[in-house]
């Protein structure tokens, strides 16, 4: 099944079927129709970018930048080469939607980077998909040929005379590569590493020419924007942050999975959808937009609603919309020490704040929760925290930083018992009866 | 120009500029380690963290640019927070082996540490460890523990050297500089990462543990080993020479060396120095006191002169020798009445002697080389004859677009994108140099220079010719194999037509370290010149410098003149096996570190320089050993006292610049050489056996440049052998040979072998570019 619920869909709207990635399925539900009317009508560049602006569609990545802008800044009489990028290596942990889009919906990801191509003036694109979802790089490149075979990809698209091909291109797992720069050094058969900026991606790209590149749902909702028009999509959700979006809710919860529900929507309506919580237990804290966002503690999250503002307001971030839902069962400093170790382990090591302070950081967090932690040590984390936030070549030191701090901030007994006694503030029995695992062992 | 204020300093600086060249220009010091003038801007150590007016985070000096009216503290709370942040970040895993390391005293993060790190550590943790890598003689990766991932050697290969040999691995802090599986480093500029390499990671393995950074003494010096004329900082330590750096010079040697320069040095140290005057008497080798050597020097040549006449004389010397020592080497000749002396042991065609209008030169400043649109380099094996000139042509296609082409002997990889390129045999070079002038002419609508009427012209020749004709700044060059090309008075009068024809600016890469200056101490020959002096076997020689089995155009013929001599008498810093047999007299004579001399390098600088240490045992300053011969054979004008007389008097009142420099040519007609027939020898002169210092530097001898000869062929050539790669083949010219090892090398011309000269296992060869035979041993 493709969509676990939904409150007035519009990706995953109608993809029940069992070929709902087909190319013919996808045409039935009304599929590449705004690719050819713009191609037959010839709709200037400038009217399309106008429209996406219209909708408010916030970037899908994490970073939440509006689309329309971010068009806006493409050089478009720049002579020769210029990139579509669409960025699916979705690796933050808690993130599941991009490969349930390119599973399910992959004409929409096709569609929408024809019409960003049409609209930035461009004439190549690459889908750079995570290396470890292998079968829907596959699914993918099957609908690439799809599309290839009925022409709306490739040269003279649909008889207009404008030209786009597309390719897909896998990656092999490493979560630096989803930082758009570090990706465009891949596609370049580079090491994956951040570029510095500026200069930014819109004036040296992919092979040092112009390129955009956008998430994977933000290309899928291209269509939809433009058939409903930008200012129906904009008021599926609320003011400033427009439209519907997938949340990958994994966690405490009954059924975790993907949901798509307009922005704006309640998060206790949201929690309620996917069943509540897990053995009726209370819930403790929410990561409420990817392993980088900062945690908030389960009361403050069930006032928010699932927005770019409420979530900001409350002192975390959209993100991409992963859901991490964690019940009174859990030991903060073990989810902590598992998040410290992630982002240690995919720091990229280019640059000094990031390859060294995460690796602190680990191994810090790792001694209190092995009991081995001492009485300075949160003094010490919020300090090399501080030196790496706003020092580094990317935004991954900030990412592996936001969670030590709020961690800390909204549970700093937790680590302190943890310090004092070398054991959780959360009895082990009742570690244990939160968790799967041990019910089935014991 | 942008206006921007440092800590409360305004200054103009020009549009593009980064805060870190900003404050450069202002004298402000802004700490850094990937930062470096020469290389692309990384950002990655974070060390130059400044705060910028308006922005919320600190941002890296080396990659912000500067707007109009920025205003930057590098001393405020948040700079100096950030800047002690990153350095205590840098410190958490570095070894802190201070005491053990080669880089100890000369280290930027033990600087920087003093002023930008704590008392203590706050980091309690296991340190990382890196494992060891072998990358070869010249660099030590063996605390790779010690590295802080500034990139920099990475940068310097793919942008400087042309290769990229060395790479990070790995991610987060597993991430470890390293070859590729099985590879080591082995560029000919490799040992400048050890200078780039801010800590202890990559240090030199010859220096290693043989001196701290602050017993040396840095004394100056220039380069002997090629016409660039590098400018050296050697350190000395009890008078000796412990290692060699580069000393920056823009115009020159920017701030980069080759390996060669860097460790040549180990030969001075050698066992193999010559420290005492030998004389051979009755077969037996004997150390004698100057005195005797010199008397026994002065009666011989004098007797020779007397009973046979001066032309029973000659003396050769090698092209590195100084200023000071060729001139006086020709005065004490000419006094002899003999004016059989050449300083181009290489040279086979000396036809344009007395043709030539001056000095022949590069033809612009080395600085212009960086400049240039296009270029066409003729005959030259550009990388190991040039390194930096190749090095200075490498930037300017890199990142000026320049269009290089080549007419080369192989096809070696130069490491830079080429804009055309023709590879043919030795006999073909002036043939092919020709259709470039042909199609030149054709293009530009000129009239054809008479004699090129047959040439053909192919697609290439076009394509060189047309880059030649559209660039606004453009050159055409005789490398090293080109000037020792028996066609070489030929296509120095083509290039001059082509430059005519093309505008551009004709030019030789001067073969060694005085050529210019060579020219300038009228060290050329009013009689014999360096093949004829061989060829019409003399009484007696003179030597100086020169080892004629690895530095002659024929070893087999210029050995066979030396054995049948009465007198052989050598100059030399080395005691030289083969010489034992042919010589009568060796003389100590100190190498450039031990003395004071002058080089005119290839662009006409002419850079005098001190000697560094005493020489080694009773060796002596060449120009003293002379100005005492001189006087012993009571020869007039022989009364100075120091080298600096001798250079004044040689260069008139030039100090900058040589004056007299002309590449012109009068009175040569064109007059192509015919296609060679049968197999013809491709001899280049590897770059670690160019000369007496390298062919003794043990490191360097060890690299996969000093690897020895093969028999290389293209597959075609080996096939009409019936030879496979790895054969063991005899390779002969007329009465001498050798057995070497076949080996592929599809750069090869077809109908050509490449075995390399200045090598022990060729030096029975004869003719660089003659024929030569090859048959399975």
């Amino acid at each position: 099944m493709a969509i676990l619920g939904a409150i007035n869909p519009v990706l995953m709207a109608g993809l029940d079927g069992d070929n709902s990635w087909q190319l013919k399925d996808y045409v039935a539900r009304g599929g590449y129709e705004m690719l050819k009317k713009i191609l037959a009508e010839n709709i200037p560049q400038e009217q399309v970018i106008a429209e996406v602006k219209a909708s408010v569609l916030r970037g899908r990545g994490g970073a939440g930048f509006p689309t329309g802008l971010k068009w806006s800044f493409m050089p478009r009489s720049f002579p020769g080469d210029k990139y579509v990028v669409c960025n699916t290596d979705e690796g933050e942990p808690g993130t599941f939607k991009d490969r349930d889009l390119i599973r399910y919906n992959p004409h929409a990801v096709i569609e929408g980077m024809a019409i960003a191509a049409y609209a930035m003036g461009a004439t190549r694109g690459y889908n750079y998909i995570h290396g470890e979802v292998w079968e829907m790089y596959k699914r993918f490149e099957a609908a690439l040929d799809e599309a290839r075979a009925a022409g709306f990809i490739g040269q003279n698209i649909l008889g207009s005379g404008f030209s786009f091909e597309l390719f897909a291109h896998h990656g092999y797992g490493a979560y630096i590569c989803g930082e758009e720069t570090a990706l465009l050094e891949s596609i370049e058969g580079k090491k994956g590493q951040p570029r510095f900026k500026p200069p930014f991606p819109a004036s040296f790209g992919l092979y040092g020419k112009p390129t955009t590149i956008n998430n994977t749902e933000t290309f899928a909702s291209i269509p939809f924007i433009l058939k409903m028009g930008g200012e129906s999509f904009l008021n599926l959700g609320k003011p400033n942050n427009g439209g519907t979006k997938l949340f990958s809710v994994s966690g405490h919860v009954n059924r975790p999975g993907n949901y798509e529900i307009p922005m704006g929507t309640p998060f206790s309506e949201l929690l309620q959808m996917c069943g509540g919580m897990r053995g009726g237990r209370k819930l403790k804290a929410v990561i409420p937009g990817g392993s980088s966002s900062p945690v908030l503690p389960g009361d403050v999250m069930m006032d928010c609603t699932m927005d770019y503002d409420s979530i900001s307001k409350a002192g975390s971030m959209l993100g991409s919309g992963a859901v991490i839902v964690m019940d009174e069962s859990t030991c903060m400093v073990k989810s902590l020490e598992r998040l410290s170790f992630f982002y240690y382990e995919e720091s990229c090591g280019q640059c000094t704040p990031c390859r060294e302070g995460t690796n602190w950081l680990y191994k810090v967090v790792h001694r209190i929760e092995n009991g081995l932690g001492r009485p300075d040590d949160l003094d010490l984390l919020s300090s090399v925290t501080t030196n790496i936030m706003g020092r580094t070549i990317c935004a991954l030191g900030d990412a592996a930083s936001m969670p030590v701090q709020s961690f800390i901030k909204h549970f700093r007994d937790e680590f302190a018992h943890h310090i004092e006694h070398k054991t959780c503030l959360v009895p082990k029995d009742v570690q244990w009866a939160g968790s799967g695992f041990h019910k089935v062992a014991s | 120009m942008l206006e921007i204020e440092i800590d409360g300093k305004k200054a103009q600086v020009p549009d593009g500029s980064t805060v870190m060249d900003a404050a450069q220009q202002m004298g402000v010091y802004i700490p850094h380690f990937c930062y470096h003038k020469k290389l692309s801007i990384a950002a990655n150590c974070r060390m130059c963290l400044v705060q910028v007016e308006k922005a919320p985070k600190p941002l890296p000096a080396c990659a912000t640019p500067v707007t109009n009216g920025m205003k930057v503290f590098t001393h405020s709370d948040l700079a100096v927070q950030a800047q002690k942040g990153v350095m205590e970040f840098l410190l958490i895993n570095h070894p802190l082996d201070c005491p053990i390391c080669d880089q100890g005293g000369e280290c930027q993060l033990q600087d920087m540490s003093v002023g930008y790190g704590g008392m203590k550590s706050r980091y309690q943790e296991e340190k990382r460890v890196v494992f060891h890598k072998d990358v070869g003689p010249l660099i030590s990766m063996e605390e790779m523990s010690r590295c802080i991932h500034c990139t920099r050697c990475v940068r310097f290969g793919q942008e400087v050297a042309g290769i990229m040999e060395l790479g990070m691995a790995n991610r987060n802090m597993h991430s470890e500089i390293t070859t590729f599986v099985g590879r080591s480093v082995d560029s000919e500029l490799s040992g400048n990462m050890i200078d780039l390499c801010p800590v202890g990671a990559l240090t030199s393995k010859p220096f290693r543990y043989t001196a701290r950074s602050w017993e040396l003494q840095r004394r100056r010096s220039v380069s002997p080993h090629d016409s660039l004329g590098a400018n050296l900082i050697v350190q000395v330590k009890h008078d000796q020479v412990m290692r060699v750096l580069p000393k920056e010079n823009e115009a020159v040697n920017e701030c980069w060396i080759s390996d060669k320069e860097r460790f040549a040095y180990q030969a001075l140290n050698s066992d193999q120095r010559l420290t005492k005057p030998m004389v051979k008497q009755g077969g037996e080798w004997r150390e004698v006191p100057w005195n005797v050597a010199l008397d026994y020097v002065a009666h011989g040549l004098k007797d020779i002169s007397r009973e046979f006449g001066g032309d029973a004389l000659a003396a050769l010397a090698a092209p590195s020798s100084t200023l000071e020592e060729l001139y006086l080497l020709q005065k004490l000749m000419q006094g002899l009445g003999c004016g059989n002396v050449d300083h181009r042991p290489r040279q086979q065609d000396f036809t344009s002697d007395g043709k030539r209008v001056g000095t022949p030169w590069l033809g612009m400043r080395l600085a212009e080389l960086n400049n240039l649109d296009a270029a066409l380099v003729v005959g030259s094996f550009l990388r190991k004859d040039h390194p930096l000139i190749a090095q200075r042509l490498r930037q300017a296609v890199r990142k000026g677009g320049a269009a290089l082409s080549l007419i080369d002997l192989s096809a070696d990889d130069q490491l830079v994108p080429l804009h055309a390129r023709l590879t043919v045999a030795p006999s073909q070079l002036a043939q092919t140099l020709a259709a470039v002038v042909k199609a030149a002419a054709q293009q530009k609508g000129v009239e054809l220079p008479a004699g090129l009427e047959n040439v053909q012209v192919c697609e290439q020749a076009k394509a060189m010719a047309q880059s030649l004709i559209e660039g606004e700044k453009k050159a055409v060059f005789l490398g090293n194999a080109a000037q020792q090309s028996a066609a070489a008075t030929q296509l120095h009068a083509l290039g001059l037509q082509l430059a005519q024809i093309t505008g551009a600016t004709f030019g030789f890469l001067g073969e060694a370290a005085n050529s210019v200056g060579a020219q300038l101490a009228w060290a050329l020959p009013t009689g014999a010149n360096a093949r004829q002096m061989f060829e019409q076997p003399r009484q007696g020689y003179v030597l100086m410098g020169v080892e004629p089995e690895f530095d002659c155009a024929n070893p087999q013929q210029a050995l066979a003149a030396l054995a049948q001599a009465k007198m052989v008498v050598l100059f030399s810093a080395f005691k030289h096996e083969p010489a034992l047999a042919y010589a009568d007299v060796l003389l100590p004579m100190a190498p450039f570190t031990e003395t004071s001399g002058t080089f005119v390098n290839t662009e006409g600088r002419i850079q005098s320089f001190a000697g560094v240490v005493r020489p080694a045992g009773d060796a002596r300053p060449a120009w003293k050993i002379l100005r005492v011969l001189g006087n012993v054979l009571d020869l007039e004008g022989f009364g100075y006292n120091t080298s600096e007389e001798v250079r004044d008097q040689v260069l008139g009142g030039a100090s900058e610049f040589a004056t007299g420099l002309d590449n012109g040519l009068n009175g040569v007609t064109l007059q192509l050489p015919q296609a060679g027939q049968g197999m013809e020898r491709i001899a280049d002169v590897p770059i670690h056996f160019a000369d007496p210092m390298a062919r003794r530097a043990p490191a360097l001898q060890r690299t996969r440049d000093a690897a020895a000869p093969a028999a290389r062929m293209a597959a075609a050539t080996l096939a009409q052998l019936g030879l496979q790669a790895g054969d063991l083949v005899r390779v002969r010219q007329g009465q001498g040979g050798a057995e070497l090892a076949a080996a592929l090398d599809e750069g090869v011309p077809a109908g050509c072998v490449r075995v390399a000269a200045a090598h022990a296992s060729t030096a029975a060869l004869g003719e660089m570019f003659g024929a030569i035979s090859v048959e399975r041993a």
